[in-house]
């Protein structure tokens, strides 16, 4: 069941996307060309989505478990750091460049467009070398504790 | 700066975000978990045990929102003006700053900001004034 609420989840995020123009990388970077000519559009995209996500995050902050009996994972890390500063530049950066985020990439590939899917593959040739270096870290922390 | 009124749609921006604020509750009150994009697709690529089944479903589920549209109609084609290297290089960006940074415009641009989380609020802040640099780089300073 919870699978299928997650793929329902999935479908509705995307439909959010194609509704609002945010699969179209031409909207986001008219929303980041503030000194150009600029489209506020994402601006509202973000008012709606946190005016329901507000009341959701309220409800589910009393549960320990949801509606599904599925133990609640939220985020538990509350530290401003360096990794967190430094990644969103890298993000903003890249954003910046193609107007691609994750969620709008993925929502434009399935509108079969070569170039999305090819942004997806670096994504997450991006991603993968995230992991490989968290795993050296990983190694290195044990054989420094072995040593 | 002026506006973009041609291209500005308002309603369509909000009711959009309305339908994700509804993708986003579903996730987290019927499956506890967080609808951030990122968190998501990376999870998949370090397996762990019970989180693989809904991340993929969920990334599934993405992919055919385009074929889903459908049934209200043609869905607007995007505009993608970017070369091939730009994407790569944008891709690569997004990929590694997204995990390191944990998180994007979903989760830390809608979740973390509906749960008014600090270290959300500081990402997005990040991450969008990055993009306002670049794009002003990349149109204003190269002229591309």
């Amino acid at each position: 069941m919870y699978i299928l609420t997650s793929l329902l989840a999935g479908l509705v995020f995307g439909l959010g996307l194609i509704v609002s123009g945010m699969s179209n990388p031409a909207v986001i970077l008219g929303f980041l060309d503030i000194t150009g000519r600029w489209n506020p559009s994402l601006g509202l995209v973000m008012v709606g989505g946190i005016a329901i996500g507000s009341i959701a995050f309220a409800a589910a902050k009393k549960r320990t478990t949801s509606l599904l009996g599925q133990a609640m994972k939220m985020p538990t890390a509350r530290q401003i750091d360096r990794r967190l500063i430094g990644g969103s530049i890298l993000f903003g950066i890249g954003w910046g460049i193609a107007g691609f985020c994750p969620g709008p990439v993925l929502v434009a590939t399935g509108m079969g467009e070569v170039k999305a899917l090819g942004f997806v593959v670096a994504m997450l040739v991006g991603m993968g070398i995230f992991e490989l270096m968290e795993r050296r870290v990983r190694l290195s922390r044990i054989s420094t504790e072995s040593k | 700066m002026s506006i973009d009124w041609n291209s500005f749609t308002p309603w369509a921006a909000l009711s959009g975000g309305l339908l994700i604020g509804v993708a986003t509750a579903m996730l987290v009150l019927l499956n506890g978990r967080i609808a951030g994009i990122s968190g998501i697709v990376g999870g998949l690529l370090n397996p762990t045990k019970g989180e693989t089944a809904w991340r993929a479903a969920f990334v599934i589920g993405l992919l055919l929102a385009p074929t889903a549209y459908l049934i209200f109609g043609a869905f607007p084609r995007p505009q993608i003006d970017s070369s091939w290297a730009a994407l790569v290089v944008a891709g690569l960006l997004v990929g590694v700053g997204t995990r390191y940074g944990s998180g994007c415009t979903s989760g830390h641009g809608v979740s973390g900001l509906s749960r008014l989380s600090p270290r959300s609020l500081a990402a997005t802040v990040t991450f969008m004034g990055a993009g306002f640099v670049a794009v002003f780089i990349v149109r204003h300073v190269l002229g591309a």
